[in-house]
C-alpha cells in the first residue's frame, strides 16, 4: 500500500512537472520561469538551493522529493515554523517548476 | 559626531578589516564593445543583490558597474544584537570582495545624481558614468526639516536614530553602556511607513535584554507615533508583559514636535515633555535622496512609484528602483528580504530588457521578518506576494503567509541562519 501511494505519488509529481514545463512553453512567458521563482528561496536556503548555514540545501535534490514535501506543507501533514505558510502561496504548477530547477543544480 | 568617530569604529569592526577591500576609486574605464551596461546605486539588501544576479544570470554579456560609498556592507537585520550587547559590529559586517568573481566592477563612491536623457550618472568626485539602464537601491534619508532641533550634526551625533547599521549602531551601543542604572531609554517611532516596521520593538526588547542583566533599575520607553504597534503586536507585548515585565512601557499615539538635543527632551504633540537619559530617535523617513531627483519620488513626495513587473521608475525611463525606496505594495514592507527579492525580480527584467528578450509577466516574492526577543528567541512574519495584473501591483496570496504562535529557540537558530545565507546570497 505505501509502495504503491509512493509510485502514484510520483507519477503524479512527473506529471505536474510536464504541465508546469509546458507553461513556460506558452507565448508571452518567459523561458527563465523556474529559475526566477527559485531565486526566492535564496534568501534562507542559499543561492541556486545551495545552503551555507542551517537551514537545508535544496540543491540537487529529487525533484519528486521536493514537490512532495512542498505539498506536504501546504497540507498541514509536514511540521514547520515557516514553510507550511510559504508553500500556500504557490500553485503546484509554481512548485513542481521550482523542485525541477533545484533538481538540476550542483550539490 | 560628538560622542563617536571613525576609529573606533574601525577599531571595533575588528578582524574584519574593513580597508582592506579592493573596490575602485576614481576614475572608471568605461567598457569597451557593445555590451549593455547597468550601473546599480548602493550596495544594500537590493542593489548588491542585483549587482550580483545580472551578472550571474548574463554570464558576462552586461557589463555591471556597483557604486556604494560603504567599504564593507553593514547590515540593520540583526543590529539590533549590537546594541543589546549580544553580537558586535564585525559579527554583522562582510567585505564586498565577494562580489569580484562576478566581474563587477565596484566604485567607492557617493552618486549625487543623473542626466535621464544623456543617461550618465555622475559622483561627488566628478566621475561620470554612463549606463543604459540605471538601478537605485537608495534605502531611506530622514525628513531632518520636520525636526528643527536635529538641524545640526552635533545634535544628530548625540539624539541618535542608528537606522543605517554602521557607527550609530555603535554609537548607540555605547550611550547605553555608559548610562547610569535607574536611567530611561525612551525610543520615539514615528508613523508608517518607515524602514523595518518591528525594527523598534525589537531594539526595545534588545535593550530591555541589556538592561535586565547590567541595569536592572532602568526602563525602557517605547513612544510610538502610530496608533498601536505596527508588526508583530501580540508576539511583542508577549515579551513586554511577559519576561521583560516591569521593564518596557510602551505609549501610542506619541507625535513629537522637536527635539531638544542638549537637555535629551522630546516636545510631544500632545501632553508633557518627556526627558531620557538615552533618547534614540526614528525621524520621519524617505527615499534615499539620489531617488528624489527628476522627480522619481512620485508619491507623496517621499516614495517612488515602479513598474512592478521591470521596477522601472513611472517618472524617469530607464531609471529602476528598489526597497525600501519603494511606495510599497499592499502588505509588503520595507524590509532587506524583501529588498533582495526585489533586486532578483528586477535583475532577470533588465537582462530581458537589454537582451530583447520577454519580461515575466507573473512575478513572485516572499517575505520573512525575524525579530529576535533576547539572544536566542527569535520570531516571524512571513508574507507571499504575486503579481496581479489586473490592479498593476504585488498582492499577498489569499490563505498565505503568517506569524509564530511564540518566540522560540528554533527560529532564533533560523534567524541566524537566514543572515549567514541572504549575506552569502548578495555577497558571494
Amino acid at each position: 500500500m505505501r509502495r504503491i501511494s509512493h509510485t502514484t505519488a510520483v507519477i503524479a509529481s512527473a506529471l505536474l512537472l510536464a504541465a508546469a514545463q509546458a507553461q513556460t512553453a506558452q507565448p508571452g512567458a518567459s523561458k527563465y520561469l523556474a529559475r526566477n521563482l527559485a531565486a526566492q528561496c535564496a534568501n534562507c536556503h542559499g543561492t541556486n538551493g545551495r545552503s551555507v548555514a542551517e537551514v537545508p540545501s535544496l540543491a540537487g535534490q529529487a525533484a519528486t522529493v521536493l514537490i512532495n514535501k512542498m505539498q506536504d506543507y501546504k497540507d498541514g501533514k509536514q511540521p514547520s515554523t515557516i514553510m507550511q505558510q510559504l508553500a500556500k502561496g504557490y500553485t503546484d504548477e509554481q512548485i513542481a517548476l521550482m523542485a525541477d530547477y533545484f533538481s538540476k543544480q550542483p550539490k | 559626531m560628538t560622542t563617536f568617530n571613525r576609529r573606533d569604529f574601525v577599531k571595533s569592526a575588528g578582524a574584519l578589516s574593513l580597508l582592506g577591500t579592493s573596490a575602485i576609486t576614481g576614475c572608471a574605464s568605461v567598457a569597451g564593445g557593445a555590451k549593455p551596461r547597468v550601473v546599480v546605486v548602493g550596495g544594500g539588501y537590493g542593489g548588491a543583490t542585483a549587482a550580483k544576479y545580472i551578472a550571474m544570470w548574463s554570464e558576462g554579456k552586461i557589463d555591471v558597474t556597483l557604486v556604494e560609498r560603504g567599504d564593507a556592507f553593514v547590515s540593520c537585520p540583526l543590529s539590533n544584537l549590537v546594541i543589546g550587547g549580544s553580537r558586535q559590529i564585525g559579527d554583522i559586517t562582510v567585505s564586498y570582495d565577494g562580489l569580484n568573481k562576478y566581474g563587477i566592477r565596484r566604485i567607492k563612491g557617493e552618486a549625487v545624481g543623473f542626466d535621464a536623457d544623456r543617461r550618465t550618472l555622475t559622483l561627488a568626485d566628478g566621475t561620470v558614468l554612463p549606463y543604459d539602464r540605471l538601478i537605485l537601491s537608495p534605502g531611506i534619508d530622514f525628513m531632518y526639516e520636520t525636526l528643527p532641533g536635529l538641524a545640526t550634526a552635533e545634535a544628530r551625533g548625540k539624539v541618535l536614530a542608528a537606522w543605517k547599521a554602521g557607527p550609530e549602531t555603535v554609537a548607540l551601543r555605547k550611550q547605553l553602556v555608559d548610562m547610569r542604572d535607574g536611567g530611561v531609554y525612551a525610543i520615539q517611532i514615528p508613523k508608517a511607513p518607515y524602514r523595518c516596521p518591528p525594527g523598534p520593538y525589537e531594539r526595545a526588547c534588545q535593550v530591555a535584554w541589556y538592561f535586565q542583566q547590567a541595569k536592572p533599575k532602568s526602563k525602557v520607553l517605547i513612544l510610538d507615533a502610530n496608533e498601536d504597534v505596527t508588526s508583530k503586536k501580540g508576539l511583542f507585548m508577549a515579551a513586554w508583559n511577559g519576561p521583560f515585565k516591569g521593564l518596557v512601557e510602551y505609549r501610542n499615539n506619541q507625535e513629537i514636535q522637536d527635539v531638544d538635543a542638549r537637555t535629551n527632551t522630546l516636545k510631544m504633540s500632545f501632553g508633557d515633555d518627556v526627558r531620557a537619559d538615552v533618547l534614540n530617535v526614528l525621524p520621519p523617513m524617505r527615499a534615499g535622496t539620489i531617488a528624489t531627483q527628476h522627480g522619481l519620488n512620485n508619491s507623496n513626495k517621499r516614495w517612488c512609484l515602479i513598474d512592478w513587473l521591470t521596477y522601472e521608475s513611472t517618472a524617469v525611463k530607464n531609471v529602476h528602483i528598489l526597497g525600501d525606496a519603494l511606495q510599497v505594495a499592499p502588505l509588503m514592507p520595507k524590509s532587506g528580504h524583501m529588498a533582495n527579492q526585489h533586486g532578483k525580480i528586477c535583475a532577470a527584467a533588465v537582462i530581458a530588457l537589454l537582451t530583447g528578450d520577454t519580461v515575466s509577466a507573473t512575478p513572485m516574492a516572499a517575505n520573512t521578518c525575524y525579530s529576535f526577543v533576547d539572544d536566542k528567541t527569535a520570531m516571524h512574519v512571513a508574507t507571499v506576494h504575486r503579481y496581479d495584473a489586473a490592479q498593476k501591483t504585488m498582492l499577498t496570496v489569499p490563505g498565505s503567509g503568517g506569524l509564530s504562535p511564540a518566540a522560540n529557540r528554533t527560529e532564533g537558530t533560523f534567524a541566524y541562519s537566514w543572515s549567514r545565507n541572504i549575506w552569502a546570497d548578495m555577497l558571494t
